[in-house]
């Protein structure tokens, strides 16, 4: 039931125009539908989408569409460029004080993910800023909020400042900041309990705290899929502590994430992190364009990218292409494809990254198993070694022994033979495709000179 | 007065404490008056606003209903009906249309069945709850408020700490075991959450439990491993009773949007949701989308969560609901033209 993405929406609007060599502004209008319906859907503030559409359509309106070829693609494009530059503006990293501690501040609605994200955050600063982070548990309120930071500091090693839940979080923030300073910490993350935006109690203990020591930051942590009252959220809070940033939880969902949108047009307060997933080390740096393409449904090729970039090693790729070309690819080095296609995550999960791939019939719900997966490494793991360089020669018998020792069978053994020969018939004429291409254009007429 | 002080008043069964049942009931009345009062007053503003039922009318109603999360598809579906309504009844000016409004909004959600907020319990037998939902609903919090109401009601209940996985969790849930005066069933942190619920099944039948409450670990719903895990521990659940789980309810944050629909679709396939309950109604979001998961996967509300406290969990009531989907929307409306 995921819906429907800009593009998908706009085919309707685009077959109409298309071949009409003109576009009318009522046709501008009518593509414009199609946006407001998308972004609605995304979760973006109605507000937002009613003045972001506006503002496009005066664009889309004026030449750029009118003398474009390809009217359906220009318009995605202002569409998207429109959404990044509001979401981008400074990418802006963490400012740290000249005078340690730095002190950081999460605040945010019941449930958006402080707790889970103040122990990522500190492993980042530690990780990336070479800093030494005292993270102290301010939430006194939830039951078991306490525990929850501390087993998360045990997990990460690293020191959580608490005095339990008899004390108020004013005071426990004072004694951390003195603690910090003893004990040369320097910087200070501060656990707040979640908090109805309407609370003004809770919301006055949000300024008590924020005066004991100006914070250099305040994050607002805000849950991807938040809805329309994303912006009465963000603009509550802001008021009330002024935040200097947010950080956007639970992204590893299938949300648009419109919140984003809707957050960053109220506050005009950059988006810093976002959460990824629930290990210690998935916050990431958070990507105008990348957001942009989601929340307009249009796939997160760029992600994919940086993904098997990140997971496939330079090297062996080119030695990869070596054995293609000369024809020594074994079994050994098909393990290792396997084993890099696995660091890069659950495929079914990277399927989802591209663009349309929701759309293809099929694949809309396709659950890629994993486990066939396994059962291909079983299989190459129980053969010998020359079996694995010189494949010909597993026969009948050792077939049988090798379907034994994986526990599978000899047509799966079959099969997986078939398909590495294949594969390797495959890539020897693309290989010499290549080469024969490249021949022809580096050299043109050299190749008769050697005959 | 302090939770344990309420605790300690209603072991002893003060008068305190009938007295304070009645307060909570008339406070419950008041409440649901003011939101009466703040409908009609509200939808009285935009009748005053637009006098005639023309097309800026419609457009500003349908604009109130996509701020309160109702969605695209429905709100568009809704207002068709709306505008067909007007046609027929041949109505021109906005008296009187109060009503048709909330008279269709009620009809969407409703269509046609019973309210169905009663859980569906074993009279003589052990019944069990499973509670579903992504991460940082209030599973947790919610089924410490079901827990002191089923025992309010006589029941004997038991708590399952079926989230092994977040940090806390287990710890978080026995707290409100301790609070409301019920047994938790748990094992260490990181265990199979399937285990516990084949110990807690076996637990509860031996002590003579009448509802067990199962607490699992929130899951996105598109991580596949998260969703197999909780298949799982559905099926041993069933394997153990029949019937059970006799109740599967999804923790709902009224503050999410769309996402919602996916939610509630996903977690459906997987456990067989039998009803929702809408947490943190308190706040200023109103959860518009369980319009459209009840007209599409016709999955009722059962409660709302109104708070952090043990007594903050209500009845849905769809007339009430609906209501309130008005209450602020239009405040907001009038607050920003007169900024303008």
């Amino acid at each position: 039931m995921a819906f429907e993405g800009l593009a998908e929406r706009l085919q309707g609007t685009l077959q109409k125009i298309k071949g009409k060599g003109k576009i009318s502004e009522a046709d501008v209008k009518e593509m414009m539908k199609d946006v407001r319906r998308a972004l609605i859907e995304a979760d973006v503030n109605l507000k937002v989408v009613k003045e972001f559409v506006k503002n496009v359509s005066e664009r889309a309106v004026g030449q750029e569409v009118m003398k474009s070829l390809t009217p359906g693609q220009q318009v995605i494009k202002i569409v998207k460029d429109e959404l990044t530059k509001l979401m981008g503006g400074e990418q802006s990293q963490i400012s740290f004080s000249s005078r340690p501690p730095t002190v950081i501040m999460m605040v945010g609605l019941q449930g958006a993910g402080k707790t889970t994200t103040t122990g990522k955050l500190a492993n980042v600063l530690r990780k990336k800023y070479n800093k030494k982070p005292l993270l102290v548990a301010a939430d006194i309120y939830r039951p078991a909020a306490v525990k929850q930071l501390e087993t998360i500091g045990k997990q990460l090693s690293l020191p959580v400042f608490s005095l339990g839940i008899d004390i108020s979080p004013v005071e426990i923030v004072k004694q951390a900041l003195e603690h910090a300073k003893e004990e040369h910490h320097d910087v200070v993350i501060i656990d707040t309990a979640g908090r109805l935006h309407i609370d003004e109690v809770l919301m006055q203990e949000l300024k008590d705290i924020r005066a004991l020591k100006e914070p250099d930051e305040v994050f607002l942590v805000v849950d991807a899929m938040t809805g329309q009252d994303a912006v009465n959220v963000a603009n509550n809070f802001n008021d009330a502590v002024g935040i200097t940033g947010v950080i956007l939880t639970k992204l590893d969902g299938d949300t648009r994430g419109g919140a984003a949108l809707s957050i960053r047009s109220v506050t005009q307060k950059p988006i810093k992190f976002v959460g990824m997933g629930e290990k210690m080390d998935a916050l990431e740096e958070f990507h105008p364009e990348r957001m942009a393409s989601r929340i307009l449904g249009m796939g997160d090729m760029m992600s994919l990218i940086e993904k098997a970039q990140a997971n496939v090693d330079e090297d062996k790729a080119k030695e990869l292409e070596e054995k293609f070309r000369t024809q020594t690819f074994t079994f050994d080095d098909f393990l290792d494809q396997i084993g890099q296609v696995k660091q890069m995550g659950p495929l079914d999960e990277i399927l989802k990254m591209l663009p349309g791939a929701g759309k293809i019939k099929g694949l809309e719900n396709a659950k890629v198993d994993e486990k066939q997966m396994d059962r291909v490494e079983a299989i190459i793991y129980s053969m010998t070694t020359q079996e694995k360089t010189t494949p010909d020669i597993i026969n009948g018998p050792r077939k049988k022994r090798i379907a034994k020792g994986s526990g599978t069978t000899i047509q799966d053994v079959n099969r997986l033979i078939k398909q590495f020969e294949d594969m390797k018939k495959m890539m020897k004429q693309m290989t010499s495709m290549q080469q024969k291409g490249k021949k022809k254009m580096k050299m043109p007429g050299l190749d008769s000179l050697f005959k | 007065m302090s939770f344990f002080k309420k605790i300690k008043d209603k072991m002893m069964g003060t008068t305190e404490e009938i007295e304070e049942t009645v307060t909570i009931t008339n406070k419950f009345k008041e409440g649901l008056a003011k939101t009466r009062n703040q409908f009609t007053s509200k939808v009285n503003d935009l009748v005053a606003k637009y006098r005639k039922v023309d097309e800026d009318f419609f457009e500003e109603l349908e604009e109130i209903l996509l701020q309160a999360d109702v969605g695209f598809e429905t709100v568009v579906e809704l207002m068709d009906s709306l505008r067909f309504e007007v046609k027929r009844k041949n109505i021109k000016d906005t008296t009187g249309i109060q009503s048709v409004i909330s008279e269709k909004l009620v009809e969407i959600y409703e269509a046609g069945d019973e309210n169905m907020t009663e859980l569906n319990l074993e009279e003589e037998a052990l019944s069990v709850i499973l509670f579903v939902g992504v991460n940082g609903v209030g599973k947790t919090t919610t089924i410490g408020k079901l827990a002191h109401r089923l025992k309010g009601e006589g029941k004997k209940v038991m708590l399952a700490a079926g989230d092994t996985f977040r940090a806390g969790a287990i710890d978080q849930l026995q707290v409100w075991g301790d609070r409301v005066g019920v047994e938790v069933i748990k094992q260490a942190e990181g265990s199979d959450p399937a285990a516990v619920m084949y110990d807690a099944i076996r637990a509860a039948k031996t002590r003579g439990v009448d509802v067990l409450i199962c607490d699992t670990a929130g899951r996105l719903q598109n991580k596949v491993n998260l969703m197999n895990e909780l298949e799982k521990i559905h099926r041993v659940i069933s394997r153990e009773i029949p019937n059970a789980p006799h109740e599967v309810l999804l923790a709902l944050d009224a503050t999410t949007g769309q996402n919602a629909l996916v939610q509630a679709q996903t977690f459906k396939e997987v456990t067989n949701v039998t009803g929702i309950v809408l947490t943190k109604l308190d706040g200023t979001a109103k959860g518009g989308i369980v319009l459209a998961i009840r007209n599409k996967l016709h999955i009722p509300v059962k409660f709302v969560g109104l708070g952090e406290k043990m007594d903050d969990l209500q009845p849905f009531d769809a007339e009430k609901y609906v209501y309130g989907l008005f209450a602020e929307g239009l405040e907001f409306e009038s607050e920003n033209d007169g900024d303008k």
